[in-house]
């Protein structure tokens, strides 16, 4: 163990912290505990994952391409759809969230040297590295990769209409990662609970530390439930139990019960970080604080709360769940959603808006998210919903939400990329990527918003032969390419960049503590802290001669409110 | 330490008051219980974080005049590396593994695990490497 002594007060000297010795190479990687190392691992992994299910998009759109496609079997298809989804959710969105930029960024803008449990987290990632691997090696057993889709409904789910091996593995991977983010979970929420720097209180952490709090909070009181019903589930395959099976008693909607009260809350633990960091991003390209800075955190521990009510909005259509009180707290979702909204363009209002990469992807954000969450009213009312069910509509809804999540999650390497790295992404190569994204993600989805309007069904592998079907399905798959290759010029961006532009340590005029010390910061990750006097002690520091914003207002005036 | 309360106390009576709303008029088990255990999960860290906040001094993270001073000193012990966490994720990664390709993969799953146990907490013990 190293004892950490608090960072020196007053000086540039690199006194008051050690310099660290510890192995090198391979078994460096095998044996950090180091937040920004395991951060940069659960990245590079969590980007892998989106490239394999980003391929697996691109075949699904390939062969819906004609109505009677070719491209793959129907078998192949089942797989296809099903570990899209599955990689997608459970192995890119979540754990790029919680466990890549949260892992590196939440303990330096707190003014923390590491997060509270380092071996913890190293556990984390290599459960959740395990976990990829497990899921994914359904692909190399006889009977192919869990098709059942990714939600695992029982009794398709069950051993007699899915034997094999594909299934099993899907469900252990799922242990493995669901542990992993509930490891995360305990160490966020600890971490920032007691390892804030002097003067940080609660109410001057950035937005994106308690979206992260809010986020380990769902996650503790999620992913436990769906564990749970993982194990009563391979229990059902293996062991002889029934409880998702009538034939023995037991009930299958119980498995849509629990799959949902974790999943729905999983979309909240999916945005809430994606939504901390557009905020951070706005703020500092429009060059003003955080608009409504506590009607941002109320709002997002509003929509926490909410989001544990609302699950059996996806279970509509079975006619044995609540549907008023789901349909009123769904609806009621909208509301801190819409206070959020409201603040980011208010944060923008009147500000020096610098349109960089970054501010871009979170506009890009800012208006798909709308989509998507305008969508996402209607399906809250249950009449809209019985017509709407298992179409195209829903996928067009949550593809709309995800993607204006993939728009956060790029703005956020753009922008914290030079701090993990030390250098700079090129910024012509980064807005070709933005349009090409933008272009693509609207191509591909608005389209499917009418195809489920039309009646066509999801998880199809054939549609029928008319020529509107196949012409707005053939527009979608062409948005599929389009955002393939906005991901191609990504990599190309990165191969063009290596090394290439030194950032310095502060190169957006940040606002939170990141910024305040080196790219890539140091083991322990600071040298000195700044007096922290607001939500933006970086930028006080830089700008002494503004007063410090308590919340929009003068030090002077908040001790008078 | 009282904002932490606050949180963890305000989600806890709304998860309570949710369930109690849904539970009696929709009748059904499963998400009442499910409900209920969330309000508890808030309750049980609350609760604690009550009772210190209640007989603790404010701390320098919680203070919004505190001076960089006030948090110097030591702020706790971290360790530099351990293998210990990745002989663990190996082992987690073949117990699970037999779930699938038989019990003969326990040995190693669960091997590798017990060491693991012993070797992180014996490192703990000794004060871990620097």
């Amino acid at each position: 163990m190293t004892d950490v002594h608090a960072p020196h007060v007053d000086t540039h000297a690199h006194d008051g912290h050690e310099e660290h010795h510890g192995p090198t190479g391979l078994l460096k990687w095998l044996t950090t505990t180091d937040h920004k190392i395991i951060g940069l691992s659960y990245t590079v992994t969590a980007v892998i994952m989106l490239v394999i299910g980003g391929a697996f998009a691109e075949l699904i759109r390939g062969q819906l391409m004609s109505p009677n496609g070719h491209l793959v079997s129907f078998a192949q298809y089942n797989e296809l759809f099903t570990m899209h989804g599955s990689v997608m959710i459970y192995l890119f969105a979540g754990p790029f969230a919680f466990g890549a930029l949260a892992n590196i960024f939440v303990p330096i803008q707190i003014g923390a040297p590491d997060m509270a449990y380092p071996r913890l987290n190293a556990l984390s990632y290599w459960l959740y590295l395990s976990g990829s691997i497990t899921m994914l090696l359904g692909f190399f057993t006889a009977g192919g990769a869990a098709n059942f889709g990714w939600v695992g409904y029982a009794p398709l789910s069950n051993s007699i209409n899915t034997p094999g091996a594909g299934a099993d593995l899907w469900i252990g991977g799922l242990l493995l990662t669901g542990f992993s983010a509930i490891f995360t979970g305990v160490n966020l929420v600890a971490t920032i609970f007691y390892l804030r720097a002097p003067g940080m209180t609660m109410f001057r952490m950035p937005i994106f530390t308690w979206n992260m709090l809010v986020t380990g909070i769902l996650i503790l009181l999620a992913f436990p439930v769906l564990t749970a019903g993982l194990i009563m589930l391979y229990a059902d395959r293996h062991f002889g139990t029934h409880i998702y099976s009538v034939a023995g008693g037991g009930v299958p909607v119980l498995w849509q019960h629990i799959f949902w009260f974790w999943g729905h809350p999983e979309v909240y633990i999916l945005a809430l970080p994606f939504f901390g960091m557009v905020t951070e991003i706005i703020a500092v390209f429009s060059r003003k604080p955080v608009f409504g800075y506590k009607g941002m955190i109320f709002a997002t521990i509003t929509i926490a709360a909410l989001s544990l009510g609302v699950w059996a909005h996806h279970m509509f259509t079975t006619g044995v769940v609540l549907l008023p009180f789901f349909s009123i707290m769904s609806l009621l979702i909208a509301v801190p959603t819409g206070i959020k909204m409201f603040n980011w363009i208010g944060t923008m209002w009147r500000g020096e808006v610098w349109f960089s990469t970054a501010m871009l992807m979170a506009l890009g954000f800012v208006t798909t998210f709308l989509v998507g969450g305008l969508t996402g009213i209607y399906l809250a009312s249950p009449p809209l919903d019985f017509f709407t069910h298992d179409t195209y509509f829903v996928v067009a809804h949550f593809h709309s939400v995800v993607m204006a999540l993939v728009f956060a999650g790029l703005g956020g390497l753009y922008y914290w990329g030079p701090k993990i790295t030390g250098y700079l992404l090129n910024e012509r190569l980064g807005k070709v990527q933005f349009w090409l994204l933008f272009i693509g993600t609207n191509l591909f989805t608005l389209p499917l918003y009418l195809l489920g309007l039309k009646g066509m069904a999801r998880r199809m592998a054939v549609y029928p032969n008319a020529p509107q079907w196949q012409h707005l399905n053939q527009i979608a798959s062409i948005g599929a390419f389009i955002i393939g290759l906005s991901t191609v010029m990504f990599v190309v961006n990165i191969v063009v960049s290596w090394k290439k532009y030194p950032a310095g340590d502060n190169p957006w005029d940040g606002h939170t503590l990141e910024w305040f010390t080196t790219s890539p910061p140091p083991h322990h990750n600071f040298y000195r802290l700044p007096q922290i006097r607001s939500e933006r002690p970086t930028w006080d520091y830089n700008h002494p001669e503004h007063k410090a914003l308590a919340h929009g207002h003068d030090v002077e005036e908040g001790a008078h409110a | 330490m009282k904002v932490e309360t606050k949180l963890l106390m305000g989600l806890g009576v709304f998860f309570a008051a949710m369930c109690a709303v849904y539970w009696t008029w929709s009748l059904e088990n499963a998400g009442g219980v499910m409900m209920f255990a969330a309000a508890l999960l808030c309750f049980l860290p609350g609760s604690y974080y009550w009772w210190w906040s209640r007989r603790m001094k404010t701390r320098p993270e919680d203070s919004n005049t505190a001076t960089r001073e006030e948090g110097a000193g030591f702020v706790g012990a971290f360790p530099g590396s351990s293998i210990w966490p990745f002989t663990l994720g190996v082992g987690c990664f073949f117990t699970v593994l037999a779930l699938v390709f038989g019990v003969w993969m326990l040995v190693p799953g669960l091997g590798l695990a017990g060491w693991a146990f012993i070797g992180g907490t014996s490192e703990g013990r000794r004060g871990g490497t620097k």
